[in-house]
């Protein structure tokens, strides 16, 4: 028993000295295992007598419990040391890029049309799309534009033959309907139209958004307050907006809308009015009854104003250093 | 329509200043274009006399003039070929400012000092004509500023008219307009009959009375066609546009310009016979004025004698009656036709006139007699000659009829939402000239005035009272509505949720042009004979496309050109089918990939793309309705792709696209760099989906085997998968495909592929001799039907 104490310092100092929890576990086993110095020594205690025999093995449990102490103490210390060192090797770097599989884009003209799609469509219009190549009859007689009117020469058409041709606007898609549907109706009429016309402000092919709305009571007042709100939201600022009496064979009244770019001037971004008695006629709807507005927008020019691009020819280049830009 | 502001300002006096007019008119639906000064700014410059011009000592080229200011003699050295003595021209005297702050000083040139400048008409920004100074009329006062001798403090306002507004293509509509919106005065044109002093006449007979219900002539003789037009008509004229020829023709664009009507003179002695106005012979041939060589359209209405054809009604004269310096006699004519009888007519034989763009869009059927006596009375002052008595054939069963509208108060008042006094809307309808009945039951009568014909329904009169009393003072609100929930169908997709999937796979969304070259669009689609434009604007953009793909090929040309190597396009859009007569118009969806299959990263080096990424791309889309089963693909050869690497888009048996590797000949003929890969497909077939319909869940385990085999390269993956599928019970859950091999270890013209079987009951474990026995039977049917060889 002379010698526990000296047994617990030399145990104490191998735990002390083991740098890591493999070491330190053959300490433990060394110590307090079932072979252990320790362990020895309390098997020992058979040969002293029953007087001497609580007192040394206290004193035994003793040590081993301090011992015991030591060895977890250190044992949490490498723990945790190990686990320092393995998180410092797994540092990443951060800011190198991600792995991802990039996205794409869509283009400038689809995002425009699908903004002005979601403003009309929250207050009830729904979305109506038709042929591009319509006959001479939706794209213009129902229009009341017939084959002699001076009108027609505003739309340099393309023509496949007598009663074929490229639409030249959206509105024979609001003919078809009104033809369908009875009223009230409320729709707006996204694509593709076409014009026989290429510079460097005219493209062939461009896009509209043209609205109907066909109800009882429908105002000229109802058609300012719908394209006045549509303009301050769709440009997000509280924009000027001017009404100026125009001609379109089918409206009556007729009105472009200007806005303020700010500097003074105004621009013309719209036109619309109020649906000519003879259209809403031709398409079998009492025009005593129901009255209506309609309205086209040019999609690039609202794509041009918001995004600030200034040449038309861009749309259909498909440029990837282009069409990135409004990812 | 362009005209000078100073003659407008004769005609009516509104207190508002030039913008402050145009502005007015624009908001009036007059939309003015352009204001323009006549002459660009400058100051003292004086109307000089050239008393002598000598060669100068030391240049060919340079003269030294005297000139006279009217006070004093001034010695001007000039260049220009026509200084000689006796003319008189602008002299910029020293200390003139000439356009772009040019200051005129003492000079010496070559040595001979030079006390001003003699002025070329560029120089004054008048023209762009420098072929010489200046010669003005002799009678130009000497001394008196250029400035006010020309009359150059005046504007040229351009305005756009909308085809509708047919009265304001004369000077008196536009200020009548003008007069209407400031309530101001306008001034009466003198119109009153000039008395006959001869009796000549010639015989007109309307042939085709419908087309000219009205036709007036007039035999003017002895006239002296080669005085001056006098300056103040040349100056008006101008100013509109219009170029001075002779007195004659002058005169009658004069009156064009001034009353909106068209006029036209002939040579009274190359008239044989009289005049009538009929239908032209089909094939006829008639040379204009400009000297063009016509043949005629039987569609089209002609002035004739009693030989042939002299004038194309309302659109331009014949060289044959053309009024020549040699002229003393002439015919004027001054006729009303139907607008539908002129429209279009000078378009189908590549013309347009002054007077074409008056008759289509209408002129006032009451005008004629008014306009001929105008007319006479000009020429009698220029030309001089003897007048004949006006000559009238009219079918009066044929003109227009005068426009009486009934107008309700509650139609004004619910159309504009505002309730306007009826004394307003009387005032405002009367000032525009229209004369109103009150009914006594809130509506009127209103008796539409001959010159207004584009007011013919009772809207257009609101129209009118609208805009006179401004669009933007009326008030503004938001419609009231019933709303009905849309049917919205949960089965259904969205072209914007299938190009938001698109964009997520890194497609960037293109849109190309939907009509192509005839040839390119064969070289894609040789089963489909592409409809052509017949007024194509270019060889480039002749044909509509039958498919998107030559589109998205060219861009991604355009692209790889400008050093974009990895692109990935899509686009939705409509191709163009023709079936006999019938035309199939539809939207597709077409994809192009090329390039690496990724960005290029620090991660590793990128493979080129190749078929199973685009199909991978397809069956994600498949995927998005929920119901991937439905759609397959089936090895098939197409025109523009791959053989080998090519398929038929299948959904639920029916061909709805493909899919494919470019040709590689279509590819190099097309410049791009390869690998490409395309697909394309009906965009309907994607946007029917399937209902979700929930299936209880198993709480037993799944079971797996896997299994490797080889197989010939030929057998196709689906053809082992549907045997595994109908050999292997009905509690089959999945195959997959883990592993496909060939080379080392496995023959030429073999594969090894490695398929994983999962099983699972709905309601208790599955047994190994059930599983045992569904893996034997897949095998021996693979064994039997395709010769697949089981490997350890």
């Amino acid at each position: 028993m002379e010698n526990l104490d000296a047994l617990l310092a030399e145990g104490k100092a191998a735990a002390e000295a083991a740098s890591d929890v493999k070491t330190l576990d053959e300490v433990r086993v060394q110590y307090l295992g079932k072979k252990g110095h320790l362990t020895q020594l309390l098997k020992g205690l058979g040969k002293l007598s029953n007087e001497e025999r609580p007192a040394a093995g206290a004193r035994i449990n003793v040590a081993k419990e301090a011992l015991s102490d030591v060895l977890n103490t250190r044992k949490s210390l490498l723990e945790n040391a190990a686990l320092e060192a393995k998180l410092a090797a797994e540092k990443v770097d951060v800011t190198l890029p991600g792995r991802q599989p990039e996205l794409g884009g869509l283009h400038p003209v689809t995002k425009t049309m699908d903004r002005i799609e979601a403003f009309f469509s929250r207050i009830g219009y729904s979305v109506e799309e038709g042929p591009e190549i319509e006959d001479d009859y939706h794209n213009f007689e129902a229009l009341n534009i017939p084959s002699h009117h001076p009108a027609r020469a505003m739309h340099d058409t393309f023509y496949f033959d007598a009663h074929r041709l490229l639409r030249t606007h959206t509105s024979p898609v609001q003919v078809r309907t009104m033809e369908a549907q009875k009223p009230p109706i409320r729709i707006i009429c996204p694509g593709r139209v076409y014009r026989c016309d290429y510079d460097q402000t005219h493209s062939p092919m461009f896009h509209q958004v043209e609205g109907l709305i066909i109800d009882k009571n429908i105002s000229f007042a109802d058609l300012k307050g719908t394209l006045e709100q549509f303009l301050r939201e769709f440009f997000e600022e509280d924009v000027r907006v001017r009404f100026r009496p125009s001609y379109f064979p089918f409206t009556e009244p007729s009105i472009e809308v200007d806005i303020d770019r700010g500097d003074g001037k105004w621009l013309e971004v719209l036109g619309c009015g109020m649906v000519h008695p003879k259209v809403l006629e031709m398409s079998g709807i009492d025009s005593e009854e129901y009255t209506g507005f309609a309205f086209g927008m040019g999609v690039e020019r609202f794509a041009m104003l918001r995004y600030g691009v200034d040449d038309l020819r861009l749309f259909f280049e498909n440029d990837l250093r282009f069409l990135s830009q409004f990812n | 329509m362009k005209f000078s502001e100073q003659w407008l300002r004769e005609l009516v006096q509104p207190a508002i200043d030039t913008q402050g007019l145009a502005d007015q008119l624009s908001l009036a639906g007059l939309e003015v274009d352009e204001i323009e000064s006549v002459a660009k700014e400058f100051s003292g410059v004086v109307v000089g006399e050239v008393l002598s011009a000598e060669q100068h000592p030391d240049a060919d080229k340079l003269r030294v003039c005297q000139v006279s200011d009217g006070n004093e003699t001034f010695q001007v050295v000039c260049g220009a070929p026509n200084a000689r003595a006796g003319i008189k021209t602008a002299f910029a005297t020293v200390g003139a400012v000439l356009p772009g702050n040019f200051k005129i000083k003492k000079a010496k040139l070559r040595g001979v000092e030079s006390m001003g400048m003699l002025c070329a008409e560029d120089e004054l920004g008048l023209s762009d004509d420098h072929g010489g100074i200046m010669e003005l009329p002799a009678d130009a006062p000497v001394g008196q500023s250029v400035r006010d001798y020309l009359n150059l403090e005046d504007m040229i306002i351009d305005v756009d008219l909308t085809p509708n507004r047919g009265d304001c293509l004369g000077m008196v509509g536009m200020a009548r307009e003008v007069g209407v919106l400031n309530k101001a005065a306008v001034a009466d044109i003198d119109c009153s009959a000039v008395a006959a002093t001869i009796d000549d006449t010639v015989s007109i007979e309307l042939k085709a009375p419908a087309a000219c219900p009205r036709y007036l002539g007039r035999v003017i003789r002895g006239i002296d066609i080669n005085t001056q037009t006098p300056r103040w008509m040349v100056e008006r004229l101008e100013r509109s546009g219009v170029r001075s020829i002779d007195p004659v023709v002058d005169v009658t664009n004069y009156v064009l310009l001034e009353l909106g009507q068209p006029m036209h003179a002939f040579d009274l002695n190359k008239i044989e016979g009289g005049i009538r106005v009929r239908m032209a012979e089909q094939g006829e041939a008639l040379t204009l004025l400009d000297g063009s060589e016509i043949k005629l359209n039987a569609d089209t209405l002609v002035i004739a004698d009693h030989n042939k054809a002299i004038a194309m009604a309302g659109i331009m004269g014949g060289g044959n009656s053309e009024v020549s310096e040699a002229s003393n006699d002439i015919l004027l004519e001054c006729a009303y036709f139907d607008p539908i009888a002129i429209a279009g007519r000078a378009r189908n034989y590549g013309l347009h006139t002054d007077a074409s763009h008056r008759y289509e869009r209408g002129v006032d059927w009451q005008l004629q007699a008014r306009a001929i006596e105008r007319a006479t009375a000009l020429l009698l002052d220029i030309v001089g000659g003897e007048v004949g008595p006006v000559i009238q054939a009219v079918s009066e069963a044929n003109l227009p009829k005068p426009v009486a509208l009934e107008l309700r108060h509650q139609r004004v008042t619910d159309m504009l939402a505002l309730e306007i006094p009826s004394a307003e809307i009387e005032e405002i309808l009367t000032r525009l000239g229209l004369q109103l009945r009150a009914n006594g039951d809130g509506s009127w009568m209103v008796a539409v005035p001959s010159y207004r014909f584009d007011i013919s329904i009772e809207v257009d009169l609101i129209e009118e009272i609208a805009r006179v009393y401004g669009y933007n003072n009326l008030p503004s609100n938001t419609p009231r509505a019933e709303l009905p929930l849309p049917s919205i169908k949960e089965s259904k997709l969205t072209a914007s949720i299938v190009r938001r999937h698109l964009v997520s796979r890194g497609y960037q969304e293109a849109i190309t042009y939907s009509f192509i070259e005839a040839g390119l669009a064969k070289q894609f689609d040789d089963q489909n004979e592409a409809v052509a434009l017949a007024n194509p604007i270019s060889a480039e953009m002749a044909v509509m496309r039958t498919t998107i793909w030559p589109g998205l090929s060219k861009a991604v040309a355009y692209n790889q050109a400008r050093q974009q190597s990895r692109v990935r396009l899509f686009e939705i859009g409509q191709c163009f089918i023709a079936n006999g007569d019938d035309l199939e118009q539809e939207n597709s969806l077409a994809g192009i990939i090329s390039g690496n299959r990724s960005p290029e990263s620090w991660m590793g080096k990128s493979d080129k793309v190749d078929f199973f990424d685009i199909k991978g791309d397809l069956e994600s889309l498949f995927s998005l309705g929920g119901d991937a089963s439905e759609f397959s693909l089936v090895a098939d050869t197409h025109h523009a792709l791959h053989p080998g690497q090519s398929a038929r888009i299948e959904k639920a048996g029916v061909t709805v696209g493909w899919v494919g590797a470019m040709h590689p000949s279509l590819q190099k003929s097309l410049d791009l760099t390869g690998p490409v890969y395309l697909f394309e497909i009906k965009l309907s077939a994607l946007l029917e989906g399937r209902l979700p319909r929930f299936a209880s869940l198993s709480k037993f385990p799944e079971s797996r085997r896997d299994l490797a085999m080889v197989i010939g390269s030929e057998v196709s993956f689906d053809s082992v998968r549907s045997i595994a599928q109908s050999e292997a019970g009905e509690f089959l859950k999945e195959v997959t495909l883990f592993d496909v091999y060939t080379g080392q270890g496995i023959e030429d013209g073999q594969k090894s592929l490695a398929l994983g079987l999962t099983w699972q009951h709905p309601s208790r474990t599955l047994n190994e001799e059930e599983i045992n026995a569904s893996v034997q039977a897949v095998v021996e049917k693979l064994t039997t039907d395709l010769g697949a060889v089981l490997r350890d």
